[in-house]
C-alpha cells in the first residue's frame, strides 16, 4: 500500500484569503462571526459570512469575466488557483469536491440546473482542465473529512497519483431557515463545550488540500481514517457516541498507534447541547479525555461540509508551528464527562493529531495525521 | 373544544405522516411521546411549526413544548388560551 | 494473495417494478411513487411506521436495501456506499417552496432533515443496525470504476466484510434504484462489466 501525504493547503474565510492570514487571525482570537441585522427573512442572526466585495475583488485578480462565475464558483476557483499553480495537474490527478449544499441558492431563482452538484464540479474541472471525472462527496457535515479519507484510499489503491480535495459551503437562507426550524441556532456567538452554550452559528468558507503519494516536502502523512455511522437517529447524535467512538478506534488501529500518542485533537464542536456532549462521551470511552482538544467553530462558525477540511488545514498549521489552538468561546466545561479543552495558546510538540467530524444522518469521520 | 381536539388530531396525523392511524385511534389523554404515538424529537419540532402555522402561537423554548405536547387535551387547552388565528 | 469478490445479490427498482437478481419479484400499477412505495412496503409485510415519514429518496433506498439485507447476520459488518445524480434536490425543492413566500414562511424540520442526501444511509443503517463504513457520492451517471475500487479498498483493508453499493436516483417522482451486495462468496464476479449489466 502506498503512503499518502498532504503537500499543500489553502483556505478562504472571513478572516483571510490564505492560510497564513487565517492562522494569524486565530492566534489573535479574532472571529469571522458577527451580527447580521437582516438576513433574508431573519433578523439579528450571528453568522460568519465572507463579504461579496472581498470575494469579487480577489477573483478579479484571477479572472476578468467575473460575471461568468457564480459566487460559489468564484470561491472554489480562488481557493484552488494558488495550489494548482504550484502543483499542476497530471493525467491521473483527481478532483474531489465535498460540499453539503453546493450552489443551493440557485433554487431561489428557479435555476434547478445550477443546483446539481455535478454541474458545479464540472465547471471547476473544466476551468482547471482536470482530465479525470470529478468525485463528489455530499455527506452532511462530515463531507470535508470524508473527502480526504476518500482521496487517501483512492491514492492507496493507485487509482489516482494525486488529488485536490476541495470543500465549499455558503451561508444561505436555505440553511439558516432549516437550522432555525431545528431550534439549533445560538442567539449569541457560539460557545463549544461551554456550560452556557446555546447552539450553532452558521459560517461559510472554502478549503483545499493537495494530497500525493510522493513524500518530498510533505506537511503531514494521513495514517488512518474511518467513516462510521451511529445507526441511531437521523438528526440526533448517538447518546453513547458509538459511531464517533468506532471511527476513532478504526482510524487509530489502521495508524497502528495507541491513543496516548495523539498530541492534539480537533473536534467537531458545533456548540449544540447534544453534539458536544456526545463527543465528550466518545473521548472518555477511548480514554482520550486528557489530550488537548478544541473546536474552531468559535472562529468560523459551522461551515457545514467544509468545516472538516478547513479545520484540518488549520490543524496542520498547528502541527507545523507546534502550537495548540485555543477553543474560542469556551469558559466553563458544560459536558458531563471531563475533556481537556484548550483555553490558552501553548507550545507543544505535535507529532500526531486527530481530526473528527459528526453530522446529520448519524455520520462520523476520523482521520489521524502524522508529521 | 371538542371540535378543536378533532381538528388537532387530524392535523397531527397529516403533518407527522402517521400512517394507519385514524382520528378515533388517538385518545385525548394518551401520551403523544414515548409509548403513546411513538413521536420523536423531529416530530416535537414539527408540532412547534404546526402551532405557529395553524394557530399563530410562537414557542421559542423547547422545554415549554414538553408540557404543552403531553397529550391532545393539554395541547388543545393551550391553543384555546393562546391562539392568535 | 488477492481475494476475489462477488456480486451476491442485486435489486433494481424502476417503472413500478422490483427485480431481485434480475427476476421480477413485485409489480404495482400505482403510478405515483409514494403509492408504489407503500404497495411495496405492504408486500414485504413490514412493520416500520417511520417509513412513512421518509422522503422519496430514503423510501427508495430503504426498499432496495430491504430486499438485500433482510436476512443478514447480526454480526455482519456491511458498508453502505450510495450514490445518485440529484442528491436531495427533490426535497430541497420542497424546503425552498416553504421559504419562498415571505408571507407564508414555515420551514418544516421534518422536511429540512431530508435535504441531505446521506440521510437515506442513516435510515438504512438504523433499520439494519449497521454501525459501519458509509459514504454518499454524487455524479451525472454511476461511477462504476470508482465504486468498484472503493468497495475493493474497504474489503481488502478489513474496513468491511460486505459492501452494499447503490444508485438511488429520485427527482420529481422519477426514480431508479440499482443496488447490489458485494461479498467474498458468490458466482458473479465483481467486475465493471457485471455491474454495468445491472443498469441495462
Amino acid at each position: 500500500m502506498k503512503n499518502v501525504f498532504i503537500k499543500q493547503t489553502n483556505c478562504i474565510t472571513p478572516l483571510g484569503f490564505d492560510v497564513a492570514s487565517n492562522w494569524n487571525a486565530i492566534q489573535n482570537l479574532q472571529t469571522g462571526i458577527s451580527l447580521h441585522e437582516q438576513f433574508g427573512a431573519f433578523s439579528n442572526i450571528y453568522a460568519s459570512c465572507i463579504p461579496n466585495s472581498k470575494i469579487k475583488e480577489n477573483f478579479q485578480q484571477i479572472e476578468k469575466s467575473v460575471d461568468d462565475f457564480s459566487r460559489i464558483e468564484q470561491l472554489l476557483i480562488s481557493v484552488m488557483k494558488p495550489i494548482i499553480d504550484s502543483n499542476g495537474i497530471q493525467p491521473k490527478t483527481a478532483l474531489i469536491l465535498s460540499t453539503t449544499k453546493g450552489n443551493i441558492s440557485a433554487l431561489e431563482n428557479n435555476d434547478l440546473q445550477s443546483a446539481f452538484l455535478s454541474q458545479l464540479a464540472k465547471k471547476i474541472a473544466n476551468y482547471f482542465q482536470f482530465q479525470t471525472e470529478p468525485i463528489i462527496v455530499s455527506n452532511a457535515c462530515v463531507s470535508g473529512v470524508m473527502a480526504l479519507s476518500v482521496a487517501k484510499r483512492m491514492l492507496q489503491m493507485q487509482v489516482f497519483e494525486n488529488a485536490y480535495v476541495v470543500a465549499v459551503d455558503e451561508v444561505t437562507e436555505f440553511v439558516v431557515s432549516g437550522f432555525n426550524s431545528f431550534q439549533a441556532m445560538s442567539d449569541e456567538p457560539c460557545k463549544p463545550y461551554d456550560a452556557s452554550r446555546k447552539g450553532v452559528n452558521l459560517g461559510e468558507a472554502a478549503a483545499v488540500v493537495f494530497v500525493d503519494t510522493k513524500p518530498e516536502n510533505a506537511l503531514v502523512e494521513i495514517i488512518g481514517d474511518a467513516n462510521i455511522n451511529d445507526a441511531n437517529h437521523i438528526s440526533g447524535p448517538s447518546r453513547t457516541g458509538e459511531g464517533l467512538f468506532l471511527s476513532i478506534q478504526s482510524a487509530l488501529k489502521e495508524a497502528n498507534i495507541t491513543t496516548d500518542k495523539i498530541d492534539a485533537i480537533s473536534l467537531h464542536g458545533t456548540a449544540t447541547l447534544y453534539n458536544d456532549e456526545m463527543e465528550a462521551i466518545a473521548l472518555n470511552r477511548l480514554q482520550m479525555q486528557q489530550i488537548p482538544a478544541q473546536s474552531m467553530k468559535g472562529y468560523f462558525g459551522h461551515t457545514l461540509g467544509t468545516s472538516g477540511l478547513l479545520e484540518t488545514v488549520l490543524l496542520i498549521e498547528s502541527m507545523q508551528k507546534n502550537t495548540l489552538i485555543v477553543s474560542k468561546g469556551f469558559v466553563n466545561l458544560g459536558v458531563s464527562q471531563p475533556i481537556q479543552i484548550t483555553t490558552e495558546i501553548a507550545k507543544k510538540d505535535i507529532k500526531y493529531a486527530l481530526k473528527t467530524a459528526s453530522g446529520f444522518g448519524g455520520c462520523n469521520s476520523a482521520i489521524v495525521l502524522k508529521k | 373544544m371538542e371540535n378543536l381536539k378533532e381538528e388537532l388530531k387530524g392535523k397531527i396525523i397529516e403533518v407527522l405522516n402517521l400512517e394507519d392511524i385514524n382520528i378515533e385511534d388517538i385518545k385525548d389523554t394518551d401520551p403523544l411521546f414515548g409509548d403513546g404515538l411513538g413521536l420523536d424529537s423531529i416530530d416535537a419540532l414539527e408540532l412547534i411549526v404546526l402551532m405557529d402555522k395553524q394557530y399563530g402561537i410562537k414557542l421559542s423554548d423547547p422545554k415549554e413544548g414538553k408540557t404543552i405536547f403531553q397529550n391532545i387535551e393539554t395541547m388543545a387547552k393551550y391553543i384555546a388560551d393562546n391562539r392568535t388565528k | 494473495m488477492k481475494e476475489s469478490y462477488y456480486i451476491s445479490n442485486s435489486c433494481v427498482i424502476k417503472n413500478q417494478k422490483v427485480f431481485k437478481n434480475e427476476t421480477l419479484v413485485f409489480e404495482s400499477n400505482e403510478a405515483d411513487f409514494n403509492a408504489f412505495a407503500k404497495a411495496t412496503y405492504k408486500n414485504l409485510q413490514l412493520e416500520y411506521p417511520k417509513f412513512f415519514k421518509m422522503d422519496g429518496l430514503s423510501k427508495l433506498a430503504f426498499l432496495a436495501s430491504e430486499f438485500l439485507l433482510s436476512d443478514k447476520n447480526e454480526a455482519d459488518n456491511i458498508a453502505l456506499l450510495f450514490a445518485n445524480k440529484s442528491a436531495s434536490l427533490d426535497t430541497d425543492l420542497k424546503h425552498q417552496e416553504s421559504i419562498q413566500d415571505k408571507d407564508n414562511f414555515f420551514p418544516s424540520p421534518a422536511i429540512f432533515v431530508y435535504t441531505l442526501a446521506n440521510i437515506c444511509i442513516g435510515e438504512v443503517s438504523i433499520r439494519h443496525q449497521l454501525k459501519s463504513e458509509s459514504a454518499f457520492f454524487c455524479s451525472e451517471n454511476y461511477q462504476t470504476e470508482f465504486m468498484l475500487n472503493y468497495t475493493n479498498y474497504l474489503l481488502q483493508n478489513q474496513k468491511a466484510d460486505k459492501v452494499l453499493c447503490g444508485w438511488a436516483e429520485f427527482l420529481n417522482d422519477d426514480y431508479q434504484a440499482v443496488f447490489y451486495l458485494i461479498e467474498k462468496q458468490g458466482t458473479k464476479e465483481h467486475t465493471i462489466n457485471e455491474i454495468e449489466n445491472l443498469f441495462k
